[in-house]
């Protein structure tokens, strides 16, 4: 297995890594958006605690629940890995830097983006994952109630917003990034993946970011 | 000649690699928008001479656009404001009368700088010393038209051969990355039936080299391509990737 180790431990490598992982983390995007959107079917949260109550107790969820946090930390551990190495290829930096003139700015920041993120998902997990794994339990008190106490607070609701945006233009890049780190770059399908990648970076974090603005102004009940 | 522009420049001097370099401001004036940027610095290193003074060092050879070694980062972008040139082919007519222009060397840990805006580039030769070549018999020239080849894969050879390694790419990269311009040398040979024989483990042998000479990795932000004067594509990292990776898990 040595071969595996030095070949994800290249230039090359790390960036595969990241890929797979990033794809991973979109696949569990689409589930965790699909899954919380039911919340707007506006019936008290009935179907959104069945769909939390099926997670929660799932064997086959649970079990994915752990490769889903071994990814994350994965793609944490490498994008931080990544992004220290490449700041020392450069030591002298350059006085003047034109970079809108050649690239996107969330495609050069998608190490203090992710870092966001990160810093986002601390309190997202503290909210709603530590919730719902250690103090849940009590009748009365489901996941859905939690949801409508904690997005009263418009602190918490204008942070939410912010982590949807940083998470839309972390996608804008990552996704089609993704692709191209694969070496899935082709004149017939590119085109189709960079349209994906731009809708999927839209909607997902605009539904998500729906969520906590709808439960601050009573839109959900 | 016409036109006269009067110009400040804010040049990067460095005695050698083991000092530290500084910014110099110059005034030059009575420049034509004729003339190269090259020319333009020529204008500056004659009464620099003439005072008495060291000239600016700066690598250059062809002045055609061809060579690529005249590696300047102009106010901020590699080759100055233009797209698809070197700096040779930049002309005074794309700056405005009264500008102020920063000229800086390409900055890498894998480009050391030599004296002022002259870098050294050898560790590109090493990259294509480690894997670079095809082999061939010796002997009589074979018929050009011996191995029939796909006229697709041909141009799209030829245009990963485009690349004149003026390490454009390394400099416009936020992690100078040599990616753009390694996988145009692998693509070159990879396309091609004669390229085959090496192809388990070309690309290996030069991704290895590439990070021992200590350039970063890619974020495929597409700033190089952006930036190639020969408009080489960031396909061919793609491709670089898949002979990687289909090494990795293939060879034996």
């Amino acid at each position: 297995m040595a071969w595996l180790a030095k070949s994800l431990n290249s230039s090359l490598g790390k960036k595969l890594l990241m890929a797979i992982t990033g794809l991973f983390l979109i696949s569990f995007l689409l589930v965790h958006c699909s899954l919380n959107a039911l919340i707007f079917l506006n019936d008290g949260g009935a179907a959104f605690n069945e769909g939390a109550e099926f997670m929660g107790t799932n064997p086959i969820i649970r079990t994915m629940e752990i490769v889903l946090f071994a990814g994350l930390l994965l793609h944490i551990f490498d994008g931080l890995r990544l992004w220290f190495e490449n700041k020392s290829k450069r030591p002298v930096a350059y006085a003047k830097v034109d970079g809108a003139a050649n690239s996107k700015w969330y495609s050069r920041s998608m190490g203090l983006l992710g870092t966001l993120l990160l810093l986002f998902l601390i309190l997202h997990l503290k909210h709603f994952w530590y919730f719902s794994r250690l103090t849940e339990g009590l009748e009365d008190h489901t996941l859905f109630a939690e949801m409508q106490a904690v997005f009263m607070n418009p602190v918490v609701v204008i942070v939410y917003v912010l982590g949807c945006i940083s998470l839309g233009y972390h996608l804008l890049h990552g996704f089609s990034s993704a692709f191209q780190s694969i070496g899935w770059n082709h004149p017939k399908y590119t085109p189709g993946i960079k349209l994906v990648g731009a809708i999927f970076s839209i909607v997902i974090p605009a539904v998500f970011a729906a969520m906590p603005v709808a439960f601050y102004f009573h839109l959900i009940h | 000649m016409e036109g006269n522009l009067n110009l400040t420049l804010k040049i990067w001097r460095q005695k050698n690699a083991s000092v530290a370099g500084k910014f110099e401001t110059y005034q030059v004036s009575g420049i034509s928008t004729d003339m190269s940027f090259l020319e333009m610095i020529d204008v500056l290193n004659n009464r620099l001479i003439e005072e008495g003074d060291d000239p600016v060092a700066f690598d250059h050879d062809c002045r055609e656009g061809i060579c690529g070694m005249c590696s300047m980062y102009i106010n901020g972008r590699p080759h100055g404001p233009n797209r698809g040139v070197t700096t040779c082919q930049l002309h005074m007519r794309s700056f405005k009368d009264g500008e102020t222009i920063t000229v800086e060397p390409w900055r890498a840990s894998a480009f050391p700088v030599i004296k002022d805006l002259v870098v050294n580039r050898s560790s590109f030769d090493r990259i294509i010393a480690a894997g670079g070549f095809i082999s061939v018999n010796t002997g009589n020239a074979k018929d050009a038209n011996n191995i029939p080849i796909n006229k697709d894969d041909a141009d799209e050879a030829f245009a990963a051969a485009a690349c004149i390694g003026c390490g454009a790419c390394v400099a416009a990269c936020k992690n100078a990355s040599a990616m753009l311009f390694t996988s145009a040398k692998v693509s070159q040979l990879a396309l091609l039936p004669q390229g085959q024989i090496e192809a388990a483990t070309r690309a290996q042998a030069m991704v290895a080299q590439m990070d021992e000479e200590g350039f970063g990795a890619c974020s495929n932000t597409g700033a190089c391509e952006a930036e190639c004067p020969k408009g080489i594509s960031i396909e061919n990292i793609a491709r670089m990737n898949r002979e990687y990776f289909s090494a990795t898990f293939t060879s034996k």
